[in-house]
């Protein structure tokens, strides 16, 4: 958009801004109305906003993946839905394992770690593979290309492990460990959710200073900067490109074990919304920037547990809750008008892309 | 490539690839499903032909690995890899005979191992699945040493014989109803699968026609093209004539449930031209598509459906507002996606698409849009007393709206409109700088692409008979987006095979529900490293993605294999 604004607006700026500022305004006016109404108390609202921290930081963790991929080769890597789903479910087995032999309730630490460790080493495994066979060599066709090559591994992953562990809903152990409430501040928490957002920032943290302070992260960021002139640099941009897909697999992992944890299930199919959920993350937050998936998917999972409460009820739309994907997607776009680059994206959308 | 040690490696790495896939068939449950079924009615089941061609296909590709090096080097690598292979569902029955895989993968059943070890018992099987692997390796090694001739004749009836195996259950019935020749059915189709006589003949005479094919072709070729040009008119028209007839007689040739399929293919073929013109012509990455479907559907029930009561139009006076709204939409979604280009357009007009198809399920809007039960009750469509009813009308219905939109898009595309927009796909700032207003191109584009979509959406509704939210999810939009592109981008024949090919063929292939998608994301993936332009690319663009190879060579090899 290289003649944004010429000292005046288009006819089509006006539409846009029409059109956000409208909703916007909407927003606002439900969000006085439900305050004003006092429907939800505070603790209501603190539920949500930890429920929504620990969902949220679930999608940060899959975006970072999603963030990085799009760095280091510009492209949607679809199939990063099934990189979450099939370390969650392959690990399921272990827990279940583990349940039955009542070592999970003897060592609940030990065998979380364990399933972790499962988790994160099937997705990476996956993440690594999806890279060889169907990324690498269509390193320099069309950008349509590869969006299709991952639409079709993500096809193909999901009825795989359809195939490999059947198509019924997988019911994960419970952690009693993590049952129940901790009170923090005259605040109750319930547990797996405090653990969850703990978890993640944790991982996240790891993650940003592996890419920050490493040699291999410095690496990586040098091939998202720019792949000739790292490549000349001495930087094998092949190896890159995999470590990139490995550390967003071992995220992708991570993340649906705090999944599995937290809604208590596993299913072929569970990774496609989280999927185009911690997408959106990624380009709410600016695609490209790690630390800007993280918030867009803190961001993201605040809007979505909050948002329907919030504006919503007080417009008077029934079953709001129902509508929490809209307010997710609506976000999206609205960022996208107003801000195309993301919250802390750079001027990407327009540079690269 | 130092010398003989790397061929040895690869063809052990093939088979490793092989041992791999064959396993990972096995415990997804393939072979199990598809040995229910004969290719030869108690001789070949489709599982083990599955398998075998598994085998055979990676024989033949260490085999051209290898074929620099002498035959005998070929001959170990093809063996190697063919036993590999088969070694691999060995150590898979072995291991499961002894541990109870069944306990992770739910299709790892002591019938199964029955199944891979030819249902013999586990000493004499084993061997005999080893002794298998190595017979694959050697019928590749000698498709390898055949002349290509030969192998073309060999590799075409073969998988001739096995896809009338697999497609029995259709072809079955539509030869019944072609009255006198319903006799066929006898001759090739015992109980399950095709007769061991039926099988051979039809290997034999598709073999013959492609010998006669092969020797005379050319000589026939030539000698149209020598033709003076009023008969090559004729000659023309003739064969629009014919394709024109047999257009028109077609659900009567095929029968209820492929004329069932062909309205299906034709919806998407609708679907495709338009996205096609917003992607393939302009460039547009739109992943909202579904969105303008749904605006035609449910523009159309809300206008005619009874059972919301609101207007009763008929489908005629409603189209036009359908239409009409479809284009409205695309003006208005994309307005605020301007701006936006490739991914951020994408997962911005995914989220438009999104958002509609959440408010039409929320109970918010149920009054008006029927929440997650729907409309129902849409009238037929009626001309002047004929009502499109069956699929075998309603599909005239449809081809009417191909014809009409593929004449429209074949318009456009040469129009100064159209040569805008591939303007606008090749470079949008160099394509501002020759004049090209962006806003209105772009606009334009939605509009078209959005008004396509809500027409078939508006037969959609009629076909169905009601519209519910969750026939417009976002895997319409990515399918039909794999349609076109797998066709060709900007290629309107190629939205035609990529209709046939993503939705037809597993369509077809409904019985193996279960392992259709999977097929279908292999294909896609296989497709895009293989053959990225499509399976009918546009001329231009082939080129493009071919480069490197003489281009004169190309065009006769693509007409070829379309």
């Amino acid at each position: 958009m290289g003649q944004r604004f010429h000292g005046r607006f288009s006819p089509t700026d006006i539409v846009m801004w029409l059109i956000g500022g409208g909703l916007i305004f909407l927003a606002i006016w439900g969000a006085i109305a439900t305050l004003s109404a006092g429907v939800y108390s505070a603790r209501h609202w603190i539920d949500f906003v930890i429920f929504g921290l620990a969902q949220g930081s679930i999608y940060a963790l899959i975006a970072t993946g999603y963030t990085m991929v799009y760095g280091v080769l510009r492209m949607i890597n679809f199939a990063h839905s099934e990189v979450f789903m099939s370390g969650p479910y392959t690990a399921y087995f272990v827990a279940a394992a583990f349940y039955r032999s009542g070592f999970l309730d003897a060592h609940p630490i030990v065998s979380l770690l364990f399933i972790f460790i499962v988790s994160m080493a099937i997705s990476t495994g996956i993440a690594f593979a999806l890279e060889r066979v169907a990324y690498r060599p269509l390193r320099n066709a069309p950008r349509l290309v590869p969006l299709i090559t991952a639409i079709g591994a993500s096809f193909f992953l999901q009825y795989t492990f359809r195939g490999l562990y059947g198509s019924g809903f997988q019911a994960y152990p419970v952690f009693k460990m993590l049952e129940g409430h901790w009170t923090i501040l005259g605040i109750r928490i319930l547990r797996f959710q405090l653990v969850v957002i703990l978890a993640a920032v944790l991982l996240m943290l790891a993650l940003y200073s592996f890419v920050m302070r490493t040699r291999i992260g410095k690496a990586i960021r040098a091939v998202s900067e720019d792949k000739e002139a790292s490549a000349l640099m001495g930087i094998d941009v092949d190896k890159m490109i995999s470590m990139t897909f490995v550390i967003g697999g071992a995220a992708a992992g991570a993340a649906g074990v705090l999944y599995a944890v937290m809604f208590k299930q596993v299913h072929f199919f569970m990774g496609f919304i989280p999927g185009i959920k911690a997408f959106t993350a990624a380009v709410l937050g600016g695609i490209g920037n790690i630390p800007g998936a993280m918030l867009g998917g803190i961001f993201l999972g605040l809007m979505e547990s909050i948002g329907p409460s919030l504006f919503l009820d007080g417009l008077g739309i029934v079953a709001p809750y129902q509508l929490k994907d809209a307010i997710a997607f609506t976000m999206l776009v609205l960022v996208l008008i107003f801000r195309p680059t993301g919250i802390l994206g750079e001027r990407l959308a327009v540079k690269k892309a | 490539m130092n010398g003989g040690q790397s061929i040895w490696k690869s063809a052990v790495n093939i088979g490793a690839i092989g041992a791999l896939t064959t396993v990972l068939l096995s415990l997804i449950g393939m072979v199990g499903a598809f040995s229910k079924r004969d290719i030869i009615y108690e001789i070949v089941t489709m599982g083990h032909t599955l398998l075998l061609t598994v085998g055979v296909f990676l024989s033949f590709l260490s085999a051209k690995r290898a074929s620099q090096k002498g035959l005998g080097r070929v001959f170990g690598a093809t063996l190697i890899t063919g036993i590999l292979t088969s070694g691999g569902v060995a150590l898979l029955v072995i291991v499961g005979k002894t541990i109870n895989l069944r306990m992770v993968f739910v299709n790892a059943s002591p019938a199964l191992y029955q199944l891979l070890i030819f249902g013999f018992d586990a000493s004499f099987g084993v061997p005999l699945l080893l002794f298998s692997g190595l017979l694959c390796g050697l019928f590749a090694f000698l498709l390898f040493i055949a002349p290509p001739i030969l192998r073309r004749i060999l590799i075409t009836g073969i998988s001739s014989v096995a896809i009338a195996g697999v497609l029995q259950d259709l072809l079955r019935p539509i030869i019944s109803i072609w009255g006198p020749l319903a006799g066929i059915n006898d001759v090739l189709f015992a109980v399950n699968g095709l007769t061991l006589g039926g099988g051979l003949g039809m290997f034999l005479i598709i073999s013959v026609v492609m010998f006669f094919w092969a020797h005379k072709g050319n000589k026939i070729k030539t000698k149209i093209s020598t033709l003076p040009p009023g008969r090559q008119r004729m000659l023309k028209t003739g064969t629009w004539l014919i394709l024109a007839v047999i257009l028109i007689a077609l659900p009567q040739i095929l029968g209820l449930f492929l004329s069932e399929v062909i309205t299906i293919v034709g919806l998407y073929v609708l679907l495709g031209l338009g996205l096609n013109i917003v992607v393939g012509f302009a460039g547009l990455l739109d992943l909202g598509y579904v969105a303008f479907f749904a605006v035609g559907s449910y523009i159309v029930a809300i206008l005619t459906s009874p059972e919301l009561g609101f207007f009763n139009m008929g489908f005629w006076s409603a189209l036009p507002f359908a239409v009409i709204a479809g284009i409205l939409a695309g003006v208005l979604l994309g307005i605020p996606v301007l701006k936006m280009r490739g991914d951020y357009l994408a997962i911005a007009t995914l989220g438009f698409g999104e958002i509609i198809r959440i408010l039409v399920l929320s109970d918010w809007l149920r009054p008006w849009l029927g929440g997650a039960q729907g409309i129902g009750k849409i009238p037929n469509v009626t001309i002047s007393g004929y009502v499109f009813s069956t699929p075998q009308q309603i599909y005239y219905l449809i081809l009417a709206g191909c014809l009409l939109v593929g004449f429209i898009s074949w318009r456009l595309r040469d129009s100064r409109l159209g040569r805008a927009w591939m303007a606008v796909r090749e470079d949008e700032d160099v394509a501002q700088a020759m004049g090209i207003n962006l806003v209105a191109t772009k606009l334009m584009a939605f509009a078209t692409g959005a008004a396509f979509s809500a027409l078939s959406g508006a037969i959609f509704a009629t076909k169905i008979g009601s519209v519910y939210p969750h026939s417009f999810n976002v895997m319409i939009s990515i399918n039909i987006l794999c349609l076109i592109i797998v066709g060709g981008m900007g290629s309107i024949p190629g939205v035609i095979v990529g209709s046939a090919a993503l939705v037809g063929l597993p369509e077809l292939l409904r019985e193996f529900a279960e392992y259709r998608l999977l097929v279908y994301g292999a294909a896609l993936v296989a497709m895009m490293l293989l053959r990225p332009e499509g399976l009918w690319p546009e001329e231009k663009r082939r080129r493009e993605l071919h480069k490197e190879e003489e281009p004169e060579a190309v065009p006769a090899d693509a007409q070829g294999s379309a």
